[in-house]
């Protein structure tokens, strides 16, 4: 059994190596807001498709309405998830994430593990699968889900997908109480950082932007401006004029699913839209991601015939 | 005979699956291994969290072969019969035998089965059983293309006789069946082999795996007591709960915790909810106190530091979830606090945008309904009309609160606090909680008059809205639960002794559905500082707008909801919706009342007479006929009053004149027939000033009391008189026998 780590990147860096033992090539965050680990193109684009795929990263994500100035001891609208995918899903692969637990400190011998029932839906990707939220005496500490279906698309192989809640997973391990106490770096290093030292004047700054000051008429605009130009990268023909060759623009459209996706949380953390609105957003945000599906299928990473 | 056992290993099945699949992989299994031709003594399916088990004895070890013959066409039949005929009976046409027949050669086909052994016939059904399970919701994994409702792992399938245990060798999409299955995921996580169910069993709870579902939450519950017994305390029962643990752990450990100081003040509502439903604990109260100030967790393991850590963790949990419902309380409370009184204000502005249903309008809209009929119902229950509008207006406002937003069960339990709180008086604070039920048939019917009116309007609103909207039950449908809101009213009414005629209520409350709703409460456009160009003023401006926009929508919204109402919009429409309703009831009530013991054919003769809007009433005059007809002078007098009744029909149609006045003493002959005057006498004496006073059992025992004289009548008296003038003055005379018995119920509609 390893020693206990002492820092919240102690984690991370744990959490890094041993996937990358297990073969997961471990990729970088993506450079885009989104509310969740899933919505990183590494996850959601390469669960389609027949190409098999391992990866693991770290993924800043935000959720604008959980935002509480830094007050609430594990509510914040910045985190970070841990987010392991690999295709197809191995048949260890409960193993191999008790094997992860194991490697940041959780003495199996010691404590109660438990998978309970959640079956995990995103209306915005038209995704969902079953699987659990994975409990460690008695708190959730990961979401556990074999995809079924992403942007409408069954997924053949299936995926098998880890998400780790970081920061809640740290303070429990570390036995803090609150967030913004925990070590981000080694206590005993010269310069010791808190998470707070870091990240309690931006939640501060960003509750306060997030709730009162985002002005919801450029957001608005934003939200159209990326669905339209979504749908224009979409539409352009495949055939690259200046190359002669095939290029489908899968990515760059899905950039602007993700950007639209996040404006909608935006939009939802100023409280201006109803709850019949919401529905047709999220309708929105849904046929961008199945069309990017739709046009990821066709290419070569999606497991299309060349 | 072999014994039979199957094992499907899998990953974690969801706790409330378990029975259910159990259940199923039992019924599959046997089902399909009766109809192979095997017979078994007995069959036991057990589960737990990774495992499904299936153990049969006695199974026979072959089925028998089976010859069968079957009649086909004619020779000659054109090919189409003789090839649908060749597709049914799975043979080939030079299988085919020809025999002479009454009417020509005929086809015959000769179908043999022969006899099969068992494993050939278990591999064969547990592969169809496992490729079409019927779990709720089932998932692929990997590569391949099987359902299982988790990862499948492993199969043990064994057949077991003197001569030893047999895998039954089955290979589904590459999971091969064997003797071996595992022990408890960390505490004994080795694989091991099994010879029969004995073994299986006993080697599993040596692996850390109690198999039956009962004896772990026999065990949770026994640990649970005694430990909170020890400290003088106890668990409060919860049967759904402990299925619930029971299935979520293998090997059940049972651990008793402190609930911070910080939150003993919780209302134990919140804190038994919150523990039940986030985290699965159940809660330990103090009988000396009331209060609930323990928790108990079952973990899945026995650890070294006697469940040390694991209890450590949960408590914590268990605080950081406690601190939001503490938060909640605490902000709820301060709302209503402020309120003081006001009509709870803050949460009743909030349901103006929630919807009740779309045709039906907004919560609010809803509420100020039911708060009119409240007020409307109270003098006839003895409630206070203003306390019952009151009531009714502020009994759903904590639909608003944030508790309930985060725990939707507290509805009702949070509003008392709240109104509590809010200075509002006992009655309407407890009718808050109360006016949801009954729910269940069995739940306790509220008694306080404040709370049986608004749980009533509560109802008849619902009932009358829907009715409105067309969205009646139909058959096993009844999405907005109307049956259960119909039997409240009944058992609102019945068990309160409460007499109320429902007609004219729902008439009104149809009215009610029509009207526009009102929008008094509504924010005044602020318009006061138009030219005003600060960022205040152009946001009050675009706020002016927005509820400018609301109310013109909600206009929309409402007279096109009218549209729908068709069935309700002329007055007589009303009246007859009303009666339909009625009729609803009656139904609900044969139901009631056939729990009682009261048969249907009883509460028809009841439900024909006047007055059976009012269910009280009509309840009353329905036991009071059935104790009647159950003594030996009712039963008989059913006899003599359709005799009675039969020979006047009859009569009645031959002459073409209604015999119904003046059977007069003085043509009577008989000393039974003029007993018979003096008996019709006493009873009507008897029985109108009763029916007048709705004493119905004083009525119905005059009534009994004719048998003797009527069936005296018609042993000594023959109606069909020679003389016209005897004859009719004793047809006059049976019509008041009919008469009277009618008056008290209509007993044309008793059956037998």
């Amino acid at each position: 059994m390893p020693e206990k780590p002492r820092s919240f990147q102690e984690i991370i860096l744990r959490l890094q190596t041993y996937w990358a033992s297990k073969g997961c090539a471990i990729l970088q965050p993506y450079d885009m807001e989104v509310g969740a680990g899933t919505f990183h193109p590494a996850t959601t684009l390469r669960a389609l498709g027949t190409k098999p795929w391992a990866a693991a990263y770290v993924q800043p994500s935000r959720r604008p309405t959980d935002g509480r100035y830094g007050e609430n001891p594990n509510r914040l609208q910045h985190y970070y998830q841990y987010q392991v995918i690999i295709k197809p899903s191995p048949p260890d692969l409960q193993e191999l994430y008790l094997g992860s637990l194991e490697a940041i400190g959780i003495d199996a011998s010691l404590h109660d593990i438990r998978f309970v029932e959640d079956d995990w839906e995103s209306p915005t990707l038209g995704a969902w699968g079953l699987g659990w939220e994975v409990w460690c005496d008695g708190m959730e500490v990961s979401q556990f889900t074999y995809f079924q279906q992403v942007g409408g698309h069954d997924c053949k192989p299936v995926s098998g997908e880890l998400t780790y809640g970081l920061e809640r997973l740290a303070i429990y391990i570390l036995g803090v109480d609150h967030v913004m106490d925990m070590p981000f770096n080694d206590p005993q290093t010269p310069i010791p950082l808190t998470y707070g030292d870091i990240f309690k004047q931006t939640e501060q700054e960003y509750a306060r932007w997030n709730f009162d000051v985002a002005d919801t008429a450029v957001l608005l605009q934003h939200f159209e401006d990326a669905e339209a130009e979504c749908q224009r990268i979409l539409d352009m023909p495949a055939e690259d004029p200046k190359k002669d060759m095939k290029i489908i623009m899968a990515h760059p459209a899905y950039d602007q699913c993700i950007k639209a996706s996040h404006v909608f949380n935006l939009l939802d953390a100023r409280g201006v839209i109803s709850v019949t609105e919401r529905q047709a957003y999220i309708g929105r945000v849904r046929a961008l991601a199945k069309a990017c599906a739709d046009a990821f299928v066709q290419t070569d990473a999606g497991g299309a015939a060349a | 005979m072999p014994d039979l056992l199957i094992e499907l290993f899998s990953e974690e099945i969801p706790a409330r699956m378990q029975k259910r699949a159990a259940e199923d992989l039992q019924k599959l299994v046997t089902d399909g291994l009766v109809e192979a031709g095997l017979t078994y003594a007995g069959a036991a399916a057990f589960s737990t969290p990774r495992r499904l088990t299936l153990a049969l004895d006695g199974l026979t070890s072959e089925s028998k072969a089976v010859r069968e013959e079957r009649k086909g066409p004619k020779v000659g039949a054109p090919d189409k019969a003789i090839d649908g005929f060749l597709r049914g009976a799975g043979v080939a046409r030079d299988d085919l035998e020809v025999r002479d027949d009454k009417k020509g050669q005929v086809y015959f086909a000769v179908i043999e089965k022969p006899g099969r052994m068992a494993a050939d016939i278990v591999a064969e059904v547990l592969e169809k059983t496992i490729r079409n399970f019927p779990w709720p919701k089932s998932m692929r994994w990997g590569e391949g293309a099987l359902k299982w409702v988790r990862p499948l792992h492993s199969i043990l399938c064994i057949l077991t006789d003197e001569a030893g245990a047999e895998v039954v060798p089955l290979d589904v999409d590459g999971i091969v069946s064997g003797n071996t299955t595992r022990g408890h995921r960390f505490m004994t996580p080795v694989a091991f082999s099994v010879v029969s169910f004995d073994d299986y069993e006993a080697k599993l709870k040596r692996a850390h795996v109690v198999l039956r579902a009962d004896e772990r939450a026999e065990a949770i519950w026994a640990e649970a007591t005694n430990q909170a017994f020890a400290l003088g305390l106890e668990v409060v029962e919860d049967r759904g709960l402990l299925a619930e643990v029971a299935g979520l752990v293998e090997w059940p450990v049972v651990l008793l915790g402190r609930i911070d100081d910080d939150f003993l003040g919780l209302p134990p509502e919140v804190l038994q909810t919150s523990m039940k439903e986030h985290q699965k604990f159940f809660s330990v109260k103090n009988p000396k106190t009331g209060r609930i100030e323990r928790f108990v967790t079952v973990a899945n393991m026995e650890t070294a530091d006697n469940g040390a850590t694991i209890l450590a963790g949960n408590q914590k949990v268990l605080s950081a979830r406690l601190a939001d419902a503490k938060f909640f309380w605490e902000n709820d409370l301060r709302v209503a606090k402020a309120d003081a009184g006001n009509g709870m204000k803050p949460w009743f502005d909030k349901l103006r945008d929630v919807t009740f249903h779309n045709k039906l309008g907004t919560q609010a809209e809803f509420i100020n309904r039911m708060a009119v009929l409240a007020r409307e119902i109270a003098p006839s229950i003895g409630a206070d009309p203003d306390a019952a509008e009151q009531a009714a207006l502020v009994a759903k406002v904590d639909l608003a609160s944030e508790m309930v937003y985060e725990f939707p069960e507290l509805q009702g339990v949070m509003g008392r606090y709240y109104l509590k709180a809010a200075r509002y008086s006992d009655s309407v604070a407890d009718a808050s909680r109360d006016h949801y039920a009954p729910l269940g048939p069995s739940d306790d019917v509220p008694t306080a008059p404040v709370s049986v009116a608004v749980s009533l309007a509560e109802k008849i609103d619902k009932l009358t809205g829907f009715w409105a909207i067309d969205e009646k039950p139909t058959g096993s449908k009844d999405p907005f639960a109307l049956r259960r809101a119909a039997l409240g009213v009944i058992r609102l009414v019945h068990s309160n002794d409460f007499q109320l005629s429902l007609i004219g209520y729902f008439e009104k409350a149809f009215e009610r559905h029509l009207a526009v709703p009102d929008y008094d409460g509504l924010p005044e456009p602020d318009l006061s500082d138009m030219l005003d160009r600060s960022i205040e003023a152009k946001a009050k401006l675009e706020q002016a707008k927005v509820d400018a926009e609301n109310m013109v929508a909600t206009a929309k919204a409402a007279s096109k909801r009218f549209e729908d109402m068709q069935s309700i919009k002329s007055a007589d429409a009303r009246k007859t919706a009303a009666v339909g309703l009625i009729s609803f009831f009656h139904d609900r009530l044969k139901v009631f009342l056939k729990d009682k013991g009261i048969r249907h054919d009883i509460i028809d003769a009841c439900i024909a007479m006047p007055g059976n809007d009012d269910l009280t009433l009509l309840v009353k005059r329905a036991e009071a006929l059935a104790a009647t007809l159950a003594t030996d002078d009712g039963e008989n007098l059913i006899q003599g009053f359709k005799r009675a009744n039969n020979i006047l029909t009859q009569a009645e149609e031959a002459d073409g004149v209604e015999y119904s006045y003046g059977a007069e003493l003085k043509y009577a002959e008989e000393p039974a027939e003029k007993a018979l005057f003096a008996a019709l006498d006493a009873a009507d004496a008897k029985i109108a000033p009763a029916m007048q006073a709705e004493d119905f059992s004083t009525a119905m025992t005059a009534m009994a009391a004719l048998r003797g004289p009527i069936d005296a009548f018609f042993t000594d008296v023959q109606v069909n008189a020679e003389s016209a003038l005897l004859r009719r003055n004793r047809l006059n005379l049976l019509s008041r026998i009919r008469n009277i018995c009618l008056s008290v119920a209509d007993l044309t509609k008793i059956e037998g």
